[in-house]
């Protein structure tokens, strides 16, 4: 059966997770297609056709200038309308890791008070110096509105980036998005379970262990960590104890994330 | 006119950046630097109006964490700016993209000449530094000065001056000049012009050269065509470029005369390559239905499954990573990308691998003039190929460093990609390519620069001080990946039939290859895109600028393959067509300024006629002390440089992208052990692994050159069977690094070094046909010398065999960290009295005071036996006997057994009395722990399989030698039954890791 959920992955300019982000939603059951951002900007493919929208992990103009920016401005001034449209229609935004800068820097997180223009947050240097790839503990804020998380407590998955320490432009932005259920993941110790400051779980120095953040409708998410990256119980680190253990599960970690968004778009957008 | 924008984090804002800076200073420069503030600087060299230029500035800058300013930033507290720029003409691509993105946020194009300059700025606090510390920091770490501008302001010089408004323009006329060479010269002259020009030709050739266009028959041919006797220089370099040792492999085809001094036995080899490396192929054949191309495409090709083969090519980029590391090791990594993309149909990128051999980073000796630090050379190596590698979303499976001072001339900067291919394109073989004769020759990518120039011939010579700047070439991993992606949409679209990659040689080797499938070819030279003006037709012809392929696309595709390119962004342009004239006609617009037959540039040059002569070196043996103190070596063997973790660095390195691995480069309870090999999946969704691994063993060359590769076959077979790899799907790639073996005054021991290639290569042949593995592709560099400031330095005969398996369902993998306490610890394989050149023969001689004393006993391999036991240990794996699988290598099986255990973070007690060893003679404990025998493991076991485990590999020697613990101890007893050696697994591991995470 033809699935009824379209997902759209933009493609192009050095974005490159485009096989496993599809994968990711075909496994949760929709039907996710690759578009070059050129097709859309020179109208031959359209947002609209779509349910879902993700903005992939990779290098968009190779993290010129810094990272996400040079892609979000071009998003700005040639798909500013129809990215705007997408989101008063309720439907979902995904941003990962690159994705995740670049809604950032384009202003659409976090979407305080219904303004999805204007730059309040950012994804800088790692306070570490450099591009860190490791697995990290995650735990999901069960008072999030996020639709993409529900039912997920706790996730294990890959970080890979220079520029991840998450900030605001300054307190009153942090709070709210602590206040009001925005903070969606924070980075945690494996041991003790809690948020922390201290490297390597907490990667990147992120302000508040803070490593995705959702709009105040839970339809818009970003994270920097990569669920895509965990969608076979073979990418886990440990998998072989697992085995070993008898306690290898069905699927991996990272595909609860799709099957969210897709669960939560055919039951309220198709 | 140029408008400056400056971008800086906000006060109060961390700025890694400028934190790394000062850390390096301090641990390298060993200098006092208190804090370091950075910025960046945008130069834009473009009409803008005032309000445009403001736009400019506003959108550019983070408002959350950046200030910044058209002109000038205020200056915070400093005492010294650093800025630092790129010299005019050198690749920026920070710049190209700001250009982008200010015709974004203008919308609209800037004219062609507008360009972006960037900079970086460093405010250094540092009361205390004198300027000559603040030239020092710019130039031994901050920037190379082959490449980039350094300018140094004392705080009151840059009150003083107004806002910096230069910029680097590369300033040329249009050039189109093309100089006949006269050969008709003597041979001193033939060989300084040779020199002269870097064409790296021999007397001989220069000879064989002068006489095909001097040839009567040829002259007036020529003459219609407004040539002379004499080449043009369009045609002398694109001889010298096909000829190279770089692009011919003429030592590889040389007739060689050798003498084995040991035996009187006296043989002549008729081409190293036909005779041991080919010929071990052609014999595998039948054995091996799944080799699909082999030797002669950009990458050796493989079957996989019935929809996927793949593709893998290694090399190496030693000479420009010695000159410039980051840019010489980023072409390197993106340079290997273009192969096995380039091969067949063209291949989608999969994974990356990488190693390098190098200076000891903390060398503190005098270096030769002219020869970067050995920590500048690994630092930019490193950070070369990360960005390389993770820009173009390409994750990362094996890394590796080995250290060595003979490294410090000339660093070996192997760098090797995987890519898929699917096995029909438009329903034809994917990994075959056509040309027809009409086809239109295009080239796509980025533009053609002086960068890169003489780049094949270079690396095909020595280094020494005149060795062109203009060699090194940055590579611009974005501008590639805009190139793949379009490219791999056209082909399955099925707009071409053939493609190959402009590396070494540029179009003079691109072209140059791809006309011999159709039989010729005319190319027009001047419809080249340029970057800048001022390049002479020769230059065009030659220049290794990066990112660029060719591509032959027939007159019916072509209209589609252009606009595609346009929607993509991609540069394409059509600069000839291929013919079947048997000649490579270069035309300059209307004008021919080369005409080359194709059966004389690629088999006009003369063979090589060498000479060999094996004569063993004889080393003295280490004094074994009578009581060693074995925890303190294997701590210290641990800590060394070659056995440490190598893991801060390789965590720079994406692992992940594509969400496919499956046997990361690092296991362990604690994800920080370095796997024995990797294992990524071949697709979503199905159970096909690609395992890669690898044995590279160059110390083992000091004895015998032969072992050294015979250890290395087996050590990455091992590796890769006790993983899970089948031993029926296994394939090799040799890449051979040497020191000059052509016997000269500059080089009088070559009789010994052309005998260590022979003997490595008969290794090569007698292992791989043993086991089966064939050799697919590889690639050799034979001038790893550098004579600078008189002191000459070579260095050791390196071999790194690369090998790419295949294994059916990746839920058998096994990794080699022990897994639960209680388990049975086995040894399999045969321990002899083989410490020669190894790890502890050199510890223990370091120790004594005689560093030469390194032994003789090099390790061996018995290929019948070890073939017994990779049989058993793939058998044990495939039936899932095992908790853990390790093929111990440098440091024997005492590093070995640490490795497990400290993977799992558990401890092993074991009984040396017990391990199987080579009855002739008894062995000391100390050589039981760290000989370096071939075709062993140690494996775990858990106590319930022990029947079944012993059972299936009861044919090969093995012995239970212990078991695992769960308190994280090493207690090992000697042969006597007391305790040699007992050590807290978690110290030991933490050693390990502080020598390369200190830097």
């Amino acid at each position: 059966m033809p699935s009824d959920v379209r997902a759209l992955i933009i493609t192009g300019f050095g974005l490159n997770c485009e096989a496993e982000t599809s994968h990711g939603f075909r496994m949760a059951g929709a039907a996710p297609e690759q578009v070059h951002l050129n097709d859309l900007l020179d109208g031959q493919r359209a947002l609209d056709e779509f349910h879902i929208l993700a903005f992939i992990g990779g290098f968009s103009f190779g993290d010129h200038i810094a990272s996400g920016r040079v892609l979000a401005n071009r998003l700005k001034h040639r798909m500013e309308e129809p990215i705007q449209r997408f989101i008063a229609d309720g439907k979902l935004v995904i941003g990962i890791c690159n994705g995740f800068q670049t809604m950032a820097k384009l202003g659409i997180l976090p979407g305080l008070d219904g303004d999805y223009r204007r730059q309040t947050v950012t994804l800088m240097d790692n306070d570490c110096g450099t591009f860190r790839d490791a697995w990290v503990h995650l735990a999901a804020n069960a008072e999030s509105p996020c639709v993409f998380t529900r039912g997920i407590d706790r996730l294990y998955v890959p970080v890979r980036h220079g520029e991840g320490k998450f900030a605001t432009l300054d307190a009153p932005v942090l709070q709210r998005l602590e206040s009001e259920g925005m903070v969606v993941f924070r980075y945690v110790d494996a041991d003790t379970g809690e948020p922390t400051d201290a490297f390597p779980h907490n990667p990147n120095g992120s302000v508040r262990a803070i490593a995705g953040i959702c709009d105040p409708t839970g339809r818009v998410f970003g994270m920097m960590p990569h669920p895509e990256a965990h969608l076979f119980v073979h990418n886990h680190p440990q998998w072989v104890r697992q085995r070993i253990a008898g306690t290898l599960p069905a699927e991996g970690e990272g595909v609860a994330i799709f099957r969210n968004a897709v669960g939560f778009a055919r039951g309220e957008l198709l | 006119m140029v408008h400056r924008i400056e971008i800086g984090p906000k006060l109060g804002v961390n700025d890694a950046r400028g934190n790394g800076v000062v850390a390096n200073v301090r641990t390298f420069l060993h200098m006092d630097v208190s804090a370091c503030r950075t910025r960046s600087v945008y130069k834009v060299h473009a009409d803008l109006t005032a309000d445009e230029a403001e736009r400019v500035r506003e959108e550019l800058a983070d408002p959350v964490i950046q200030d910044s300013a058209l002109g000038r930033l205020d200056a915070p507290n400093f005492d010294w700016l650093i800025t630092i720029g790129f010299r005019p003409g050198v690749t920026d691509n920070v710049g190209r993209t700001a250009r982008t993105a200010i015709e974004d946020i203008l919308g609209r194009k800037l004219a062609d000449a507008d360009a972006v300059f960037t900079e970086a700025q460093y405010f250094l606090v540092a009361p205390s530094l004198a300027r000559e510390q603040a030239e020092h920091i710019g130039t031994d770490l901050l920037a190379n000065k082959l490449i980039e501008t350094i300018r140094v302001q004392a705080a009151d010089e840059w009150r003083a001056a107004e806002a910096d408004l230069s910029v680097p323009l590369m300033l040329g006329e249009p050039s189109r000049e093309v100089r006949t060479v006269d050969l008709q010269v003597s041979d001193d002259e033939l060989l300084r012009i040779s020199s002269d020009g870097i064409l790296a030709l021999s007397l001989e050739e220069m000879q064989a050269v002068r006489g095909y266009f001097a040839d009567p028959a040829r002259v007036e041919d020529r003459q219609a065509l407004g040539l002379g006797p004499s080449p043009s220089d369009v045609e002398l370099e694109l001889l010298a470029q096909t000829w190279s040792e770089h692009c011919k492999h003429k030592i590889f085809n040389a007739e060689i005369d050798y003498t084995d001094a040991t035996t009187g036995e006296h043989t002549v080899i008729h081409s190293l390559f036909n005779t041991f490396i080919r010929r071990s192929t052609e014999e595998l054949r039948e054995k091996c239905p799944w080799l699909l191309s082999v030797f002669h495409d950009n990458a050796g090709v493989i079957a996989f499954t019935d929809d996927w083969s793949v593709a893998y090519k290694v090399e190496t980029h030693n000479s420009p990573s010695a000159l410039d590391p980051y840019g010489g090791a980023m072409t390197g990594i993106v340079g290997v990308n273009r192969d096995p993309f380039g091969t067949g149909r063209s291949g989608q990128l999969q994974i990356n691998v990488w190693g390098y051999c190098l200076g000891s980073p903390f060398f503190d000796g005098k270096l030769p003039e002219g020869l970067l630090h050995p920590r500048r050379i690994r630092d930019g190596v490193h950070k070369g190929v990360i960005d390389g590698g993770n820009q173009s979303g390409i994750p990362y499976a094996r890394g590796w460093e080995i250290f060595d001072e003979r490294y410090l001339g000339k660093p070996l900067v192997y760098c090797g990609t995987v890519s898929k291919m699917p096995r029909l394109v438009c329903g034809e073989p994917s990994e075959k390519k056509y040309v027809k004769p009409g086809d239109l020759v295009v080239m796509a990518g980025g533009r053609i620069g002086k960068d890169g120039i003489h780049g094949a011939t270079f690396s095909s010579e020595e280094l020494r001080s005149e060795s062109p700047a203009q060699a090194v070439q940055i590579g611009d991993p974005i501008t590639q990946k805009k190139l793949t992606d379009f490219l791999l949409e056209a082909r399955d679209k099925g707009l071409f039939a053939a493609i190959t990659d402009n590396g070494a040689g540029g179009l003079s080797s691109s072209i140059g290859e791809m006309c011999t499938y159709s039989g010729g070819a005319v190319l027009d030279l001047a419809k080249a895109p340029l970057k800048y003006d001022g390049l002479d037709p020769w230059e065009i012809l030659v220049s290794e600028a990066q990112e660029r392929m060719s591509i032959a696309v027939s007159h019916e595709h072509i209209d589609e393959f252009l606009a595609l390119a346009e929607r993509r962004e991609v540069e394409a342009i059509v600069l000839g067509t291929f013919n079947d004239s048997g000649k490579f006609h270069i035309k300059y617009g209307e004008r021919t300024v080369g005409c080359v037959d194709l059966d004389f540039m690629h088999d006009g040059h003369p063979t090589y006629r060498l000479k060999a002569v094996w004569e063993p070196r004889s080393h003295p043996e280490p004094e074994l002390p009578a009581e060693p103190d074995l925890n303190r070596a294997l701590a210290d063997l641990l800590a060394d440089l070659n056995l440490c973790s190598v893991e801060k660095k390789s965590r720079c390195y994406d692992h992940e992208v594509k969400g496919l691995s499956v046997v990361k480069p690092f296991v362990g309870v604690n994800n920080d052990t370095p796997s024995d090999a990797s294992v990524f999946l071949l697709d979503y969704g199905r159970p096909e692994g690609i395992v890669l691994t690898e044995g590279i063993l160059p110390h083992y060359s000091d004895v015998d050159t032969y072992h050294m590769v015979a250890s290395c076959i087996d050590l990455a077979v091992r590796r890769a069977v006790g993983t899970g790899a089948s031993l029926d799907h296994m394939a090799g790639l040799d890449n051979f690094c040497w020191p000059d073996p052509v016997q000269s005054d500059k080089t009088p021991d070559g009789h010994y070094k052309l005998a260590q290639l022979v003997r490595a290569n008969q290794a090569l042949y007698d292992y791989t046909t043993a086991f089966a593995v064939p050799l697919i592709s590889g690639k050799d560099s034979m001038k790893n010398d550098s004579t600078r400031g008189g002191v000459k330095i070579s260095i050791p005969p390196t071999l790194l065999f690369s090998l790419i398996a295949k294994m059916d369902d990746v839920g058998k993998a096994v990794t080699m960290d022990a897994k639960c306490a209680g388990d049975l610890v086995y040894v399999l394989g045969v321990t002899a009295d083989e410490l020669g050149a190894t790890d502890y023969a050199r510890y223990v001689a370091q120790q004594s005071g005689r560093p030469e004393a390194i032994g003789n006993h090099v390790p061996q391999v018995d290929a019948e036996r070890a073939l017994a036991v990779f049989r058993a240990v793939s058998a044990a794996v495939s039936g899932g006997l095992v908790h853990s699988v390790h093929a111990p290598g440098r440091g024997g099986l005492a590093v070995g057994l640490a490795k497990v255990a400290f993977g799992g973070e558990l401890g092993i007690t074991a009984d040396l009395a017990k391990v199987p060893a080579t009855s002739v003679c008894c062995l000391r404990d100390d050589q039981l722990l760290f000989s370096e025998s071939n075709s062993r493991f140690v494996i775990t076991v858990a106590p319930g399989q022990r029947e079944a485990f012993e059972a299936l590999v009861g044919a090969v020697p093995f012995a239970c030698i212990g078991t695992v613990t769960e308190a994280p101890r090493l207690v090992i007893a000697g042969q006597d039954g007391s305790t040699v050696l007992d050590a807290d697994v978690m110290e030991l591991k933490a050693g390990w890791k502080a020598t390369l995470d200190a830097i």
